[in-house]
């Protein structure tokens, strides 16, 4: 089975000069803790590996091996054994540069946080001690000074560099407001202690770094899961092929190399590599990932098979028709990333915020300094300190703290709720949506067929299931399914576009298309199986896509929340309809191609509404890019996974209404900070421009703001609303 | 106050202890799974010798 992808394995092996192999592999389906232990027990028991460790957060699984004696096939096969899919992942460096630069970030807020401390100890000790000799302070000053530099220089490099690049294209971002606070509060500091002056601001300067680094490390570990989250959509395109050559040999290679004209080998189970025509006989598709429809297609000898459909038959042959850059797949990547592009013009909310008030705050300190300067006579050091004061003062705690806080509480709420928040932004838009669009298969129903179970004598099913045990094909599973365990019937064979034959003492048996077992073609060809017994008596199985159990429940709760629902489907007319009357949406639409879904999202953007699509199918992945906001579930594709702001467990489709109400709250959050840090600006500037602010009333202000807006922000945990 | 001539020092050695262990950690690798960690130490390693079906 695994072949094909774990040939091609052999190309990520990487092999270092102590002569052992290394494979790195992003796992599917690695969800609890006895995972990890499933995982590395299996493959720790492989001959010679030496190393088997799974990254819980990163789903990834590295494996190291002596020379020669396990192969990554193996190992792939191993895991299948166990329950997983895996994909192996091109490791060219040790660590990626998002996970260098959370390191970085960790460790910059770990001195920033030493140096707080420990400067804040010594600074106590100045305010409180009234009776101190000036020699003593000078003393505690230099400490102060020998502790906090350095760490100005290690932590602040975030700020100044960040500063600098804004600065040197002409624009002002919020680092810049920072670094020049931090650094001219050190500089004058470093002046007063030479001076052998009352106050330096060096924890001011620190305990700034400190709290902003606080805000920059959560925040850049919301966006570096958005960012991995994309980099699994590259490797699904990213397949191997097996090529036939001239002389009957079969060559692994990758996908994106297959050429128009080329021989493909399709085994059962495996994805079609690209676009083309099949040669041999009549065969089954799986077209989910394309359509979102669960009916495998049939396709005839010499028709057009599409990259990416699944075959259900025995191995085929196909010939491709274009190149894997010409295939359909590519084509809704491609249409998928256009789609992004404009929601990459998303101007998140504290950016906004920052906009107006970096240049604010420029101005408001450099008019301190002019005015004591000029109209006061009191001298530079003066008028700077005040400057400083008010560059302090002002730093945007509120805007570097409160907002990821608020954002991270809100992700680990939805965590908790099988919710798993790809982006920051994405909350905030989903605060935004006023109009929900829904996809039907997989989405509003659980996309895999079940049997209908009226009118089947249990006797018949489980003769029946003996046949159906032995294919992979989703209508022979959900049979066995329904039949429960048992036996397997000897010598089944697949005959190619008509189903399974098993030869007994006593006939044939046979599980197939109606026209094959002798039964009478129905309205519905795709859903339904039918069993011929030994004697020629013919049986026809039904099946039916179920609604997720609180479609419905969802659908009303939405539109109590005043949310227009719609439904946008590939499948047919009779099959949406049906659909959309029963969890009670009145508007629909059927026979959706991607581009027709694109096209009404675009239709309602144009009318003013902000829309939330909710789909699963690959189809649905471009459209789930051009929405406002989207969710998937975890069953969706892996593109489509990709391309959602949102990703959701379960069974039921509670996660809908709980992730707006969440990023509902969480928005509101938000603007509660901006007004706490707005009222406490009002306070404190007037304070600051007037020559007031001493270093410890910066430290009391600074300390009480961050703590007053981290605490509203986990007033997220408290609030209580029914899941539906 | 000649006292502080040691005790600063010392609240600062131990301080920079403490700092020097988490750059430590930090660049072994060991805050890269933290959502792993935490779920392993539920991990009973004394069964795995009984096979990954116990």
């Amino acid at each position: 089975m695994g072949g094909v992808a774990t040939s091609y394995a052999d190309t990520f092996v990487k092999q270092d000069s102590g002569g052992e192999s290394r494979l790195d592999l992003m796992v599917e389906g690695i969800h609890c803790t006895n995972c990890i232990r499933t995982i590395e027990g299996g493959i720790s028991k492989l001959p010679g590996v030496t190393q088997a460790r799974v990254n819980f957060s990163t789903r990834r699984l590295h494996v190291a091996w002596a020379d020669g004696d396990t192969t990554p096939t193996l190992i792939d096969q191993t895991l299948k054994d166990l329950g997983f899919e895996a994909r192996p992942i091109d490791t060219d460096f040790d660590l990626s540069p998002d996970e260098r630069e959370s390191r970085r970030l960790l460790l910059a807020l770990a001195v920033a946080g030493f140096a707080a401390a420990n400067v804040m100890l010594l600074s106590v000790a100045v305010w409180a001690g009234v009776e101190m000799m000036p020699a003593t302070r000078d003393l505690l000053h230099w400490v102060s000074a020998i502790i906090a530099l350095p760490a100005v220089v290690f932590s602040g490099r975030v700020f100044f560099v960040s500063a600098w690049k804004a600065l040197r294209g002409g624009r002002l971002n919020m680092d810049v407001p920072i670094s020049l606070a931090v650094i001219l509060a050190s500089l004058l500091s470093i002046f007063e202690v030479r001076a052998g002056g009352d106050h330096t601001y060096f924890d001011a300067a620190v305990m700034l770094l400190f709290f902003l680094l606080i805000g920059r490390y959560l925040d850049f570990q919301m966006r570096h899961r958005a960012r991995s989250a994309a980099n699994e959509l590259l490797s699904l395109q990213r397949m191997a092929a097996q090529v036939i050559g001239l002389d009957g040999s079969i060559s692994h290679i990758p996908s994106s190399d297959v050429r128009a004209g080329d021989r493909l080998l399709v085994a059962q189970g495996e994805r079609v590599p690209v676009d083309g025509n099949l040669e041999t006989e009549a065969a089954e598709f799986d077209l989910s990932l394309l359509t979102g429809e669960t009916t495998p297609a049939r396709v005839g000898a010499g028709e057009r098979v599409f990259g990416a459909t699944i075959n259900l038959s025995s191995p085929i042959i196909v010939r491709a028709s274009a190149s894997s850059e010409h295939s359909t797949l590519s084509e809704i990547i491609r249409m998928m990333e256009t789609a992004e592009q404009s929601r990459a013009r998303y101007v998140r909310l504290a950016d906004r915020a920052a906009s107006i008030y970096a240049p604010a705050v420029h101005i408001l300190a450099a008019s301190t300094f002019l005015g004591w300067w000029l109209f006061t006579g009191v001298g530079w050091v003066f008028a700077a300190t005040n400057a400083i004061a008010v560059l302090i003062i002002t730093c945007p705690c509120a805007l570097g703290l409160a907002v990821p806080v608020v954002q991270v509480v809100a992700a680990g709420r939805l965590f908790r709720h099988g919710i798993f928040a790809k982006s920051a932004d994405g909350l905030e838009r989903l605060a935004e949506i006023d109009y929900v669009v829904f996809d039907k298969t997989g989405t509003l129903t659980k996309g895999v067929p079940k049997l209908a179970r009226d009118g089947v004598s249990k006797d018949v099913l489980a003769r029946a299931a003996t046949l159906a045990r032995s294919s992979s094909h989703p209508l022979s599973k959900a049979l066995a399914d329904a039949a429960g365990p048992g036996p397997a019937a000897d010598g089944v064979i697949e005959v190619p576009g008509n189903g399974l034959e098993a030869r007994t003492p006593r006939g044939v048996m046979r599980l197939g298309n109606a026209k094959w077992c002798g039964g009478k073609t129905s309205d519905q060809p795709g859903l339904e199986l039918c069993y011929q017994d030994q004697e020629g008596r013919c049986t026809r199985f039904a099946f039916e896509d179920e609604l997720r159990r609180d479609a419905a429940l969802v659908v009303e709760d939405l539109a109590r929340m005043g949310f227009p629902v719609e439904l946008l489907s590939g499948d047919r007319e009779v099959a949406v309809a049906a659909v959309a009357r029963k969890v009670g949406i009145s508007v629909y639409q059927s026979s959706c191609k991607p581009g027709d879904k694109i096209a009404r999202l675009e239709a309602l953007k144009a009318q003013g509404h902000k829309v939330l699509m909710v789909g699963d199918g690959l189809n649905d992945a471009p459209s789930l890019a051009a929405a406002h906001a989207s969710l998937s579930p975890s069953t969706a594709a892996d593109i489509s996974q990709a391309a959602a702001d949102f990703v959701f467990q379960g069974e039921g489709l509670s996660a809908v209404p709980y992730s707006i109400r969440t990023a509902t709250m969480a928005r509101r959050l938000v603007l509660q900070n901006f007004s706490l840090a707005l009222a406490y600006n009002v306070i404190a500037i007037p304070l600051a421009v007037a020559g007031f602010v001493t270093p410890l009333i910066a430290a009391l202000a600074m300390s009480g703001s961050s703590i007053v807006v981290t605490l509203n922000a986990l007033r997220l945990n408290l609030a209580r609303w029914r899941a539906s | 106050m000649t006292i502080l001539v040691i005790l600063i020092p010392a609240a600062l050695f131990l301080g920079l202890v403490g700092l020097l262990g988490f750059f430590w950690a930090v660049r072994t690798g060991q805050f890269d799974d933290p959502e792993g960690n935490a779920r392993r130490i539920l991990l009973d390693d004394d069964l795995d010798e009984m096979g990954p079906d116990n």
